[in-house]
């Protein structure tokens, strides 16, 4: 089957944050999103686990400009203040034409 | 003033809430799951909207307008003393003194309604319109308190205030209880004396709700017992002479204003109190900078417990001295 080489952004955020996050990505030129609610703990420990709620994990598959924007984007206005951790991987999606 | 601790301290709300919180001090692993907790939050915020609406009918504007006015101004006076207090005195910085004064600047809904209960249960109820003046004290102060925030943090999140003002003007709370009164009143006597045995703050189901409700304030307050070595002798002292001040203002604004005995505590009560389901996750996106260990044990640890157990007999002490 015929793949197309796309990027694969995963974002793990404190609660609070579902929201904007998703908001923002679209913006920048994601079509899609999924977003799981889970548990974990991190460098930022405590400030971010207290507020109640569970972390969210928010995954899309985007061109790799729109991830580079994305990333941008959380180390400006999110990584500073916030529970926050993103990673990209290269990812081979059939379909590539849903994901631009 | 014994014979008022002791009936308070014996009603089924404080007693439950008791249970809860040595429930998580022994470690049990009792919870309430989540959704039940949802569940019975929405409950008791639109049974409290919906009586306040079919009460607020029975009221006359001129009754109701001076209450109004000594609530708007407590809503607009304590984060601003909160916000000083902490910033001169305790030498906070500028997010943790706006985060707790926010949450002292929205309203503890249970405590309301521990209020509300213990007043009548001593002989004394309070108007029926307290709710009308719940919803006014619940937005403005958390919205003081962030602006001060935010203008005075040289770190912002970058977020608009327009955000957090929707944010917080559309939360469930505020929703329930405005869209309560609203429903409340449109309704009429007949209809609401149809869903009056459900939904009515002094019913049997409004009263045995709040009960197990009581139970999940317990543990949560429990949860957080072992933060008060973590927040320091300070703000713990804080945490309780806060609320006796802005209790005691509370009251007597109330009865300035010609609230009876029972109403003048409550009122007192909810100036007291810090709220802790609008005010946290509005305070955690709004001001990054603060720290969740200051305010939510102190809203949960420290002032609700002090104002269950001992504040409101204290608030209405203070409340018949002034009456007479």
């Amino acid at each position: 089957m015929h793949t197309v080489s796309m990027r694969l952004i995963t974002i793990v955020a404190e609660p609070v944050l579902a929201d904007r996050l998703t908001h923002d990505i679209q913006r920048h030129g994601a079509t899609g999103w999924t977003l799981t609610e889970g548990r974990g703990s991190g460098s930022r420990g405590t400030h971010a686990e207290e507020v109640p709620g569970s972390a969210v994990r928010l995954e899309c598959v985007a061109t790799e400009e729109a991830c580079a924007r994305i990333l941008g984007e959380l180390a400006e206005r999110y990584f500073p203040f916030y529970g926050v951790v993103a990673w990209v991987m290269p990812v081979d999606v059939v379909r590539g034409d849903k994901f631009v | 003033m014994n014979e008022i601790l002791r009936t308070n301290l014996l009603s089924p709300i404080v007693l439950s809430f008791a249970l809860g919180l040595v429930a998580r001090v022994i470690r049990s692993e009792f919870s309430l799951p989540k959704d039940v907790y949802a569940g019975l939050s929405i409950f008791l915020l639109w049974s409290i909207g919906l009586q306040g609406g079919a009460e607020l009918r029975h009221a006359s504007l001129a009754a109701v307008a001076l209450p109004a006015a000594a609530t708007l101004v407590l809503a607009c006076a304590t984060p601003v003393i909160v916000y000083l207090t902490l910033r001169r005195i305790g030498r906070f910085g500028t997010a943790d003194s706006a985060g707790i004064a926010a949450h002292y600047g929205s309203v503890s809904a249970v405590t309301f309604i521990a209020a509300t209960a213990f007043v009548k249960s001593m002989g004394a109820e309070a108007e029926g319109y307290m709710p009308t003046l719940l919803t006014l004290l619940e937005s403005p102060g958390i919205h003081i308190a962030l602006a001060i925030g935010v203008v005075n943090s040289a770190r912002g999140s970058g977020r608009p205030l327009r955000e957090t003002l929707h944010e917080v003007l559309t939360a469930r709370t505020m929703v329930l209880l405005v869209g309560g009164l609203l429903v409340g009143y449109l309704m009429g006597d007949a209809n609401w004396r149809v869903v009056e045995p459900f939904f009515s703050t002094k019913g049997a189901v409004f009263r045995g709700l709040l009960c197990i409700f009581m139970l999940e304030m317990g543990l949560l307050a429990g949860e957080r017992i072992g933060d008060l070595r973590k927040v320091g002798p300070f703000l713990i002292g804080f945490g309780i002479a806060m609320p006796t001040v802005l209790g005691v203002l509370g009251v007597w604004l109330g009865t300035l204003a010609g609230l009876s005995v029972g109403g003048a505590t409550v009122l007192g009560a909810m100036a007291a109190s810090a709220s802790y389901i609008a005010a946290p996750p509005a305070v955690r996106v709004t001001l990054p900078d603060a720290n969740p260990t200051y305010y939510l044990t102190l809203a949960l640890a420290i002032t609700f417990p002090f104002n269950v157990l001992v504040g409101i007999a204290l608030y209405y002490r203070v409340a018949l001295a002034l009456a007479a």
